[in-house]
């Protein structure tokens, strides 16, 4: 039998669908009144380390954080995050794909029935750790913050520009290793700037506590006036 | 490997778009800027397609340079790499015109 081809042109953006549900999210996050940050690293830069230091320092104003943890698989961080009584939500990427590489709109949708979101102001969405693929997906945040350890390396932002691009904060973390390791600082952050020209970093360690303070002032600044403490 | 999100992405609109019909081909712009492999796109492609209207279907990707509009001097660049700059003044200021698409462009479908 003879079968005819024909072309149909589509024009249709792959993220779209992942757009659209970052879209209802944010309306979620928006009515509730709650801030929305997507915290992204590689694994292992800190991101955890850093929250439990935001966390134990934010207890003593009364700004209520939530925390949203994306992983592959179990519920290590969300556990030891627990002792600080903030509410908490483990997403495990694991029942997706094969254990999906980021968190994606969807998989944030369905975390957020658990979450208490008008007795949150600022919501951290914790990604799961990856320096590449969690910057494609909009999971319906207000900022990008990205957690950035020392011992990474000068040249990262020039390998993976994607997300240091969409970053509207890095967080250099572990300087406190700086003395022990060759890591040039003023080279990372001069390739940090060829990718992301002026954007706002803190230079922070969560072992010794540098700079998490002023992290913490970063978040309050985020909230409107009237909502500071 | 995200590609294999966006690789059931494209399956999806594909098969929404091709409407009960086969699908031969699937055309895609994908931007400089986009930290997609093609290979690791193709291979999620073979993969995700298995069952599918558009299983067997050839994939093709155009590759779309980056490029941008200084907002200084208003000259149009085509960038190779970072970081990006304006080639005619220098400046980092840019407004980027292309090279962050991600977008299925059109499909080939047979007619019963």
């Amino acid at each position: 039998m003879h079968r005819t081809k024909v072309k149909k042109v589509v024009m249709e953006n792959v993220l779209d669908a992942n757009d659209t549900l970052a879209g209802a999210n944010r309306e979620k996050f928006d009515a509730a009144g709650t801030y929305v940050i997507n915290m992204m690293s590689s694994p292992g830069a800190g991101k955890t380390a850093l929250l439990e230091r935001t966390l134990d320092l934010m207890r003593r104003n009364k700004l209520r954080l939530g925390i949203l943890e994306g992983d592959v698989q179990t519920t290590l961080d969300a556990d030891r995050l627990a002792r600080f009584h903030v509410p908490i939500v483990q997403v495990n990427t694991d029942p997706g794909f094969g254990g999906e590489c980021h968190l994606d709109a969807n998989m944030v949708r369905s975390g957020l029935s658990e979450l208490p979101l008008h007795d949150i102001d600022i919501l951290v969405i914790e990604n799961v750790g990856n320096l590449v693929c969690p910057a494609e997906f909009k999971v319906g945040e207000d900022t990008r913050v990205m957690v950035y350890a020392v011992t990474e390396g000068e040249e990262k932002p020039l390998k993976y520009p994607l997300m240091f691009r969409s970053a509207d904060l890095v967080l250099v973390n572990k300087v406190d290793l700086l003395e022990h390791l060759d890591f040039d600082l003023e080279q990372f952050l001069g390739n940090l700037d060829a990718v992301n020209p002026g954007v706002q970093r803190i230079l922070t360690s969560a072992r010794t506590g540098q700079g998490v303070e002023e992290w913490c002032e970063w978040l309050e600044q985020r909230l409107p006036a009237h909502e500071r403490v | 490997m995200h590609e294999l999100s966006i690789a059931g992405s494209v399956v999806e609109i594909a098969s929404r778009q091709a409407n009960g019909r086969r699908v031969t081909k699937v055309r895609m712009k994908v931007g400089h800027l986009r930290q997609v492999v093609p290979s690791a796109l193709a291979f999620s492609f073979e993969l995700v397609t298995e069952g599918t209207p558009v299983e067997g279907a050839e994939l093709e990707m155009e590759e779309i340079p980056a490029t941008g509009r200084c907002r200084a001097c208003a000259e149009e660049s085509r960038f190779g790499g970072f970081p990006l700059q304006c080639g005619s003044c220098g400046g980092f200021d840019l407004e980027i015109l292309s090279g962050e698409e991600l977008l299925v462009e059109s499909l080939e479908l047979e007619e019963a």
